[in-house]
């Protein structure tokens, strides 16, 4: 998303508009940064309405009714936006034991958190907010701060269960961040990277090269992965922060309205987002079961062919991770909930050996420990080497690199080096030096700094 | 089962506190006084060739006919009973069990009639106890936590007595 | 510097866990209407549970001292209002007793027809709400699609869905109507494999097993001195059913009709050859064995049903008609248990040769059984309260009268 927005649509648009903003320049990366913003909350809106209405119509076909039916013509499609509609014009009802600010901000916390996390998730080749080199961390970082929102929301409503649902969740959340971050370090190690992007474009080809399907270690750890993923959204069966027949509402009891739905965004959203996480770590992200486009040579093809291959791949993203989110409303209309001391259990004598167990499994599958073979054992799944291993640079040594070459030329050519006037993140380099040159970022204050080798 | 020889077992041991055996009835009835209650409740609930290790209800029925005319044919005095009823579980008998209390202690209305309790030896007396003090204003020495059940705790009146009158308003709800 | 316990600044910095107290209804959505407990928590563990009741208090027996026999039967309806064919039946029978009226023959198998009917009713509703209390939100629309069909049954016959009204003293107030039996024999051939269906999701269940078992555990000794019954005190393994073992004007209903009590004898239930297996974590007394005692009794009644529609169908005769609004009562008192699927239903009725009762007395079932929650709910999780109080399947409308 980030070059096609930025390079081709935006600045096309400008550049027509006879204004020169690279998102270099600070006013362009507002703008980009705007744009960026405001479609990822559509996506994040749209998929929470949408798995509102899946949920209730998923739920429905499992309980042998029909669910919603009537609002919108066919399929009550249009149910969520309605819900919505009911929500806003609903009462912001506020107790009056509630502490004023902590109460109405609670739910922004909750939601920025799920919604800042999607800024690092590639939807398909390339197609990110944000070229992250650590972005598998910056998720997992940013959806630990979920919990924030949820504890305040308990802590200001000035009621007890609230405040129980709160204790619950921080509980059960920072718990679960230990096992689910063991899981996510398999495929991290396989790949060699967190950067995304590079972790989808490993796994290009036939649905056997898809992570899930490397060695046993990394189909156990999946299965792991998915139950803390479970736990750390707060879904059935692991739900005890809203836990309705214990705790009434859990830790959003005294809300009501838009702030309530908030809440429910930032729980859809981040069931997309881990869904869509484990779409990218275990099953190949973009890549679909078989390489069509691959094949066709449409996917480097450039140009239109090679934005349809990827708008394919952003289809293919999406689907994978509707079903992880299907799966999970499966889940929960299935089984009872666990009780606090049992979903401890289950995490910390189950999950966090289990993911602990996997995690030197694939280290020993990775480095040939149970063969006599030194290298990695055979498996069907090819991994795509999209470079060498030794090549893997962090973005702002690159960046330090081109910028000591760029001062090395123009030293030869004789004239001062172009300085950098402003700082860039360090977090917002691209993993490859052709795209890192695409973008026309320049100059660095690394170089002057004395550099990095 | 023999109401006869549980009769005069318990007649043997408790004397004349035992007042009377009715056979000749829909569930035959033996009656008690009330001093000697808990003791003859013990024994029935301990002794193995009883076992009545359930009881099945306390009920008390006000007997008092506020209607002047009415009350001139009837053919008993105003007072409140107390049944339990018993039964065994493993022997799979019943009995009941019946206690004549005055309408008011010492006849001083406002005085709740004083009875002992049983729930030191059927626990479900607790519960039972308390709905016959809420509901008919009967006193159960011993009981350990002799509260309104049904009713609010600040609700005045004992709402089955026959003269109960239904208070105009509670709390500024109206009632009537 | 000498610092004491009284000194402010030492209670300020000392880490300590205060006692919570909460309130868990009246309007909680697992306390099963407006019951009310009090708990006092210490964190998620609860040491004290003080239910409070009265919340739907409706002066029932107040009422019955002012109806005519026939005209209280809408307000046993309204106590334990997913059993309203058992309740009729207890007030019909109490009635009965004290007129020393029989019914037909035709009438005795409607009855049983009616009470073992709702009694299958009633405990889909108990496991379906159970469910919901343990986060398990399908099972209660399965349960309560079966039950829509008994619904639709008991709505052909009397008119009503709920209340019904339908056993009355003397009979009842109608025959069935033509072709009922076939509907009620195709709902009957319908549940069966549908109980299979349930034992799935709930009772084999790796998550309901560990929610339940060994949760709440009542011994024999301690349900029989809280006078619980039904399914609570089969559950702890008390051979007692009153069916079997109840006054006679009630097992007369039941005579001749070939069932086995659902109680745990020798380490087995009766039918659990065909149904899961109880697993090694329950404890005899546990909210498990309360729900299984409570799933066994649906086959059972199944098949009491079945015998009753033979037997209905063999009958001649009428089914008895409804005794006349002022048939007095004679003068004396009759006290009838019936076992509900609660457990015993008691109806006690002190007539002055009137034919309104000079005093009416309702011996509730959910009454005892709730009362052993303070003792039950000691040192469990929070979590565990509802576990708990949805295993005694309690109907405020019949605790609070």
């Amino acid at each position: 998303m980030a070059e096609l927005i930025n390079l081709q649509i935006l600045n096309r648009l400008l550049g027509w508009a006879g204004v020169d903003l690279p998102p270099s320049h600070l006013a362009g990366a507002v703008l980009a940064a705007l744009v960026h913003g405001v479609i990822l909350l559509g996506i994040v809106a749209v998929a929470a309405m949408f798995f509102i209405w899946a949920e209730r119509k998923v739920a429905g076909r499992i309980q042998d009714r029909l669910g919603p039916t009537r609002v919108g013509g066919r399929f009550g499609w249009l149910q969520a936006l309605a819900d919505g509609i009911k929500l806003l014009s609903k009462e912001d009802v506020r107790p009056r034991e509630a502490d004023a600010l902590l109460f109405r901000c609670a739910p922004y916390v909750s939601f920025a958190a799920s919604f800042t996390a999607y800024l690092a998730l590639p939807f398909s080749d390339g197609w990110v907010a944000q070229h992250i080199n650590s972005a598998v961390f910056f998720i997992l970082a940013v959806l630990g701060l979920e919990v924030f929102g949820v504890i305040l929301a308990g802590y200001a409503s000035g009621s007890k269960w609230s405040l129980f649902g709160a204790m619950r969740e921080s509980a059960q959340v920072v718990s679960y961040e230990v096992p689910l971050g063991l899981c996510v370090v398999v495929p991290v190690f396989i790949c060699g990277t967190m950067n995304l992007v590079t972790i989808g474009n490993m796994q290009t080809g036939w649905l056997t090269n898809w992570l899930v399907f490397h060695d046993p270690f990394t189909f156990a750890v999946f299965w792991v992965y998915f139950t803390c993923a479970i736990a750390s959204v707060n879904r059935a069966p692991f739900d005890l922060a809203e836990a309705e027949s214990e705790l009434v509402a859990g830790f959003h009891t005294e809300y009501s309205g838009m702030r309530w739905c908030y809440f429910f965004m930032a729980e859809y959203g981040s069931m997309l987002l881990v869904s869509g996480l484990a779409t990218i770590l275990f099953f190949g992200g973009w890549h679909g079961p078989v390489p069509v486009f691959d094949m066709l040579g449409w996917s480097s093809m450039g140009g239109v062919l090679q934005y349809v291959a990827e708008l394919a791949g952003a289809a293919n993203f999406l689907i994978k991770a509707v079903v992880g989110v299907t799966v999970m409303i499966w889940v929960r209309w299935t089984l009872p909930r666990l009780r606090i001391d049992q979903v401890m259990t289950t995490c910390l004598k189950y999950c966090t050996p289990l993911a602990a167990v996997c995690f030197l499994g694939a280290l020993g599958w990775q480095t040939g420990m149970f063969g006599l073979a030194a290298g990695p054992l055979w498996s069907p799944n090819q991994l795509m080497a999209v470079k060498q291993r030794g090549e893997y640079r962090e973005s702002w040594v690159l960046k330090a690199e081109a910028a000591a070459a760029a001062e090395g030329s123009a030293a030869q050519a004789g004239r001062p080096a172009a300085s950098g006037d402003r700082d860039e993140p360090d977090v917002s380099g691209e993993t490859e030096p052709a795209r890192s040159s695409a973008t026309g970022a320049v100059g660095s204050p690394l170089s002057r700094k004395g550099g990095v080798g | 089962m023999d109401h006869q020889k549980l009769f005069d077992q318990l007649r043997e041991r408790f004397g004349d506190d035992v007042r009377a055996l009715v056979v000749e009835t829909i569930d035959p009835w033996i009656e008690v006084s009330a001093e000697r209650l808990e003791d003859v409740c013990r024994l029935l609930k301990n002794d193995a060739a009883w076992q009545f290790n359930l009881l099945n209800c306390i009920t008390a029925v006000d007997y008092f006919e506020p209607d002047a005319k009415k009350a001139a044919k009837v053919d008993w005095k105003p007072h409140v009973q107390m049944l339990y009823h018993l039964s065994s579980t493993t022997l799979k008998h019943t009995v009941v069990i019946k206690v004549r209390l005055p309408r008011w202690k010492d006849d001083v209305a406002g005085q709740l009639p004083e009875v002992a309790s049983v729930s030191g030896i059927w626990r479900t007396a607790d519960w039972h106890e308390r709905e016959v003090y809420d509901l008919m204003g009967v006193m159960f020495v011993g009981h350990p936590d002799l509260r309104r059940i049904l009713c609010p705790e600040d609700w005045e009146g004992y709402p089955l007595r026959k003269d109960y009158v239904m208070p105009l308003e509670y709390h500024g709800i109206r009632n009537r | 510097m000498a610092s004491h316990l009284g000194d402010p600044r030492v209670v300020e910095f000392d880490v300590r866990t205060d006692e919570m107290l909460i309130n868990m209804g009246p309007q909680h959505p697992s306390t099963h209407g407006v019951l009310r407990l009090a708990l006092r928590t210490d964190g998620e563990i609860v040491s004290e549970a003080t239910p409070h009741i009265g919340y739907l208090h409706r002066c029932a027996e107040k009422i019955g001292e002012n109806l005519s026999h026939r005209q209280y039967i809408p307000y046993t309806d309204r106590m334990d209002y997913l059993a309203a064919m058992n309740m009729n039946l207890g007030w019909a029978l109490v009635v009965e007793k004290l007129l020393k009226h029989e019914v037909p023959e035709r009438g005795r198998h409607l009855r049983v027809l009616m009470a073992e009917l709702n009694r299958i009713a009633s405990h889909l509703v108990a496991m379906g709400t159970y469910g919901l209390d343990l986060g398990s939100f399908t099972p209660f629309l399965y349960a309560f699609r079966e039950r829509e069909r008994i619904l639709d049954l008991f709505e052909e016959v009397c008119g009503a869905r709920l209340t019904y009204s339908y056993i009355t003293p003397g009979g009842a107030t109608g025959d069935l109507t033509e072709g009922w039996l076939e509907k009620c024999e195709a709902f009957l051939d319908q549940l069966a494999p549908v109980i299979e269906e349930y034992h799935t999701l709930l009772t084999s269940n790796a998550v309901f097993i560990r929610r339940t078992a060994g949760i709440g555990v009542l011994s024999a000794e301690m349900a029989i001195d809280y006078g619980t019954s039904g399914p609570v005190l089969r559950g702890s393994g008390v051979d007692y059913d009153l069916r079997r073992d109840g006054d006679p004007w009630y097992t007369g209903l039941y005579r001749d009709y070939k069932y086995e009590v659902i109680v745990q004898k020798d380490g087995h239930y009766p039918k659990d050859r065909d149904y899961p297996p109880v697993p090694a974590e329950a404890v005899l007394g546990d909210s498990w064995h309360r729900f299984y005692v409570r799933m066994l009794e649906v086959v059972q009644s199944v098949e009491l049903v079945r015998q009753a529609m033979e037997r209905y169908r063999a009958a001649k005769g009428d089914c008895g008609a409804p005794l006349k609004l002022t048939q007095r009562l004679p003068k004396g008192e009759a006290y009838l248990e019936t076992e509900a699927p609660r457990g015993q239903m008691g109806f006690f009725l002190v007539a002055d040769g009137n034919a309104i009762p000079w005093r009416v007395r309702v011996r509730s079932s959910s009454f005892c059984n709730l009362s052993i929650t303070h003792e039950v709910c000691r040192g469990c999780l929070i979590a565990d309260v509802p576990a708990v109080i949805g295993s005694l399947d309690i109907v405020m409308g019949e605790i609070d009268r």
